[in-house]
């Protein structure tokens, strides 16, 4: 299924994918053009880098009249820290029905 | 730590390992919105989406502007629930569902013509839609809200 979470994490391990995503969070909704100024790097480079971030779900694009747009798009990462927290939801909620056991027990 | 300036277009996308009927159930029946947006009923018709508070109050009211079940949905949206927020425009959520292989539905929410709405537009983006999302994603795959 897409939305991997590998594809989040190489996603997210590399330092100009993660300036990209913090350009996007200052303000949303930019064009190609408007992310090349802010990294130093060539527009084939910012390109492949806007690529892999689409692929791990964390950019999304929208066309707008002849433009294409790139919107952060935080939820892959929410989903990963859902999942982990329910977790630890689990276990801190079975430690308790075990105290509460073992202290009727003794009671 | 820099500070977000809302735009006035928000996407957000999620994929959901479900059938995009079961996540337009999850969407517009209240039964659903009230384990994953914020204890809330929201029921959705082919004229609006009204909301409910947990106390069965009624908090805002917005017209639907295109029903197409189970693929697409636009509502107007009125955050009627702070004083400040009640006073700005009518700004518009449209919901997208697209199925994928494999059982995989990907849906997107664009809320936009938020240009009169500065201080709607702050508060749903970031956490505001983000916990709506995933949390739906959670209930329609899980069957368990995430607070469960």
């Amino acid at each position: 299924m897409p939305n991997d979470d590998d594809l989040v994490f190489k996603a997210l391990a590399d330092p100009t994918r993660r300036a990209l995503l913090d350009l996007l969070y200052e303000r949303d909704g930019r064009t190609l053009t408007e992310l090349e100024w802010e990294i130093e790097m060539t527009r084939f480079g910012v390109m492949k880098h806007l690529r892999i971030l689409e692929q791990a779900g964390l950019v999304v694009t929208r066309r707008s009249g002849r433009e294409k747009l790139h919107f952060l798009n935080p939820i892959p990462i929410r989903v990963i820290h859902d999942r982990w927290i329910d977790k630890y939801r689990e276990r801190q909620v079975s430690a308790l029905a075990n105290l509460k056991t073992k202290l009727e027990e003794t009671g | 730590m820099t500070t977000m300036t809302a735009t006035t277009t928000q996407v957000y996308q999620v994929f959901i390992k479900a059938t995009p009927e079961q996540v337009w159930d999850a969407i517009t029946k209240p039964e659903f919105t009230e384990l994953y947006f914020y204890g809330q009923r929201l029921e959705t018709t082919a004229e609006k989406r009204t909301w409910h508070n947990s106390d069965g109050k009624l908090v805002t009211e917005g017209p639907v502007i295109e029903y197409d079940p189970p693929r697409r949905l636009v509502h107007g949206w009125r955050s009627l629930y702070d004083p400040e927020m009640a006073e700005e425009d009518e700004s518009r959520v449209t919901w997208e569902l697209e199925p994928h292989d494999g059982g995989v539905t990907l849906l997107t929410v664009v809320h936009d013509q938020l240009e009169g709405a500065p201080k709607t537009a702050e508060s749903v983006s970031g956490p505001g839609w983000m916990m709506v999302l995933s949390g739906l994603k959670t209930l329609v795959e899980t069957g368990k809200p995430l607070q469960g």
